[in-house]
């Protein structure tokens, strides 16, 4: 790493204290605080993390590339010779001039526009004009070694068809920087099996990244805010679930689907709509599809939320934009062997979520209005004591100890 | 599942018919626009026949014909569930939108369809804040003559932005 993780977690933080009850408080200014910020992209996004970059069905032949983010900076995911993937830096060793203008394609390999450095599929610096001068006169100096000025390649991980990457040279192996129950669970979402992309949906979300992860984290609210998946027993608090806390900032949540069923607890949500009927019913109809007959949000730290709710399957890529907003990118997807019905219904059952979802609409504005309530509010603190005061796996979804896991977590890597 | 119908130009006479046509269609995308600012939604599906398509899609998905929308209707129920959804269940911080059309053209007449392009802006104002361009795209329409009056059989509204800030809530 050119900048090591040392010299800047080193540097103080004037003034920053977290609050003495500890993590099930979460001070405001860590969603503000342009130095904080600074520290999460050192520590997380460009530190020994693994970030989810692409899926491999998005660059199927040998060239094909697709623009990805690792925090603040942007990354090519190419398929090179051989059906390698590489991963590099989307800037030229020369002057620093992003080298690929497009967010997808296909090419022989990437020129920069600007002096046409040319590089191979695998960011090796292949061609440079004019090297040797014109009229003996000018060009590079004698020694100048093409092999030590490509483009910066990151560590690559593909598991299942999910495309990851690493600015650090020294990461955890992919399997155990997940730890057991997400890799477990990303496996069963990902066994192998061919994906198909379905498309894409983007949203600026005028909040702080982690309050992404946050929501993800948050079972409790999705059975109160969301009336949709309350009404139709996509997400439901009287439903068998679990919220289990992971290593590295990571966490899974399951449900199950149970339709649109009227409980004693059903009742006492607000957001219960027993009237309520589509036209449509298909939207809120799932297809049996796995064998468990759960329904389970992943949050991969810090790059990630993996969804499989309804049929919809969804990548959403959460991409940093300074402390007061993120882009949010879906890739919803299905399996190659998928039948046509099966499709057809990936795709309706998608309308739940992106920025027009049924579900994900409503998330898009509380994560809005909760930024709005941080500004200026750096000497308090959300209290987040719901299912208690630790930190362990429990077997319901009325908690937010998923919150509290994540920031123990991120207190122990920002030494805060 | 039902695919997109593609955009057709093809040459037009422009007779008295056509022009009568083309005032039509003029009127129904200012009645159109007209009910949506209006927060008058549940119009909307009046507008559409049944084996309808409406989608709000992104470029990049219109582009590389992936078949994923940010809303997605196939078929006039679904267009039905987004004013129930929209009605019953979702919460939102309100705000008033609206609607800027221009360059309407017919492109082509074909076996009853009405091949349609134009332009559109969406402005967004919180109530307090100033009004942002919220959207930017074109609509790739199909219009066909159901009794008396003009219907979609398809509204495609493609979207320029490279995002959509905060969250989509009401049809385009």
């Amino acid at each position: 790493m050119e900048q090591t993780m040392a010299t800047v977690t080193a540097s103080p933080i004037a003034n920053r204290r977290w609050p003495e009850e500890g993590w099930t408080r979460v001070p405001f200014w860590v969603y503000t605080d342009p130095d904080i910020y600074q520290r999460e992209l050192e520590t997380f996004f460009y530190g020994p993390t693994w970030n989810y970059v692409a899926l491999e069905c998005e660059i199927p032949e040998r060239g094909s590339y697709k623009r990805s983010w690792i925090g603040e900076r942007q990354v090519v995911v190419v398929r090179g010779e051989n059906d390698a993937i590489h991963v590099w830096e989307n800037r030229c060793a020369h002057r620093g001039a992003r080298v690929c203008w497009k967010n997808k394609g296909k090419e022989e390999s990437f020129t920069c526009p600007y002096h046409q450095w040319n590089y191979a599929l695998d960011g090796s610096l292949q061609g440079v004009p004019l090297k040797r001068g014109v009229l003996k006169k000018g060009g590079m100096p004698s020694d100048f070694d093409n092999s030590q000025h490509g483009l910066r390649p990151l560590l690559m991980h593909v598991e299942g068809g999910s495309i990851w990457a690493s600015f650090s040279d020294d990461p955890l192996p992919f399997a155990e920087y997940c730890g057991e129950d997400v890799i477990a669970n990303i496996r069963r979402q990902f066994p192998g099996k061919k994906l198909t992309l379905l498309g894409y949906n983007r949203q600026l979300i005028p909040g702080n990244w982690k309050l992404y992860f946050e929501n993800l984290k948050d079972p409790y609210h999705a059975t109160l805010l969301h009336s949709f998946l309350i009404t139709f027993g996509l997400w439901r608090a009287d439903t068998q679930s679990e919220s289990i806390p992971g290593d590295s900032g990571h966490s899974v949540m399951v449900s199950r689907n149970v339709g649109k069923t009227k409980t004693d607890a059903a009742v006492e949500i607000a957001r219960f709509k027993d009237g309520l009927e589509l036209h449509d019913s298909d939207t809120v109809t799932p297809r049996p599809e796995f064998d468990d007959g759960k329904v389970i949000a992943i949050t991969h730290f810090p790059s990630v939320v993996i969804h499989q709710q309804a049929n919809t399957f969804g990548m959403r890529h959460v991409i940093p934009k300074g402390t007061e907003s993120f882009e949010l990118a879906w890739t919803f997807f299905g399996y190659e062997d998928d039948d046509e019905e099966m499709t057809r219904l990936r795709v309706r059952h998608a309308n739940l979520y992106g920025p027009a979802g049924f579900v994900a609409m409503e998330d898009g504005e509380v994560l809005s209005e909760s930024q709005l309530g941080a500004h200026h509010y750096g000497h308090r603190a959300a209290v987040v004591e719901m299912g208690g005061r630790d930190v362990e796996k429990q077997d319901h979804m009325v908690t937010e100890v998923l919150i509290r896991s994540f920031y123990k977590h991120y207190r122990e890597m920002m030494k805060l | 599942m039902k695919e997109r119908i593609s955009p057709m130009t093809k040459p037009v006479s422009r007779d008295a018919k056509f022009i009568a046509l083309e005032h039509e269609v003029r009127s129904l995308y200012d009645e159109v626009a007209d009910l949506l600012d209006e927060d008058e939604v549940e119009r909307f599906p009046s507008y559409f026949i049944d084996d309808c398509m409406y989608q709000v899609v992104s470029r990049e998905n219109y582009a590389e014909g992936l078949p994923q929308a940010a809303i997605y209707c196939d078929g006039i129920n679904m267009v039905r569930d987004r004013v129930i959804a929209l009605r019953e269940t979702q919460v939102y911080v309100p705000r008033i939108w609206r609607h800027f059309i221009s360059g309407i053209r017919i492109t082509a007449i074909s076996e009853g369809d009405i091949h349609i392009r134009a332009n559109f802006i969406v402005t967004e104002a919180m109530s307090d804040a100033d009004p942002t361009v919220f959207l930017v795209g074109q609509y790739l329409d199909v219009l066909v003559r159901e009794g008396e009056s003009l219907k979609f059989r398809q509204r495609l509204a493609v979207l320029d932005n490279h995002h959509v800030r905060r969250s989509l809530i009401v049809p385009v």
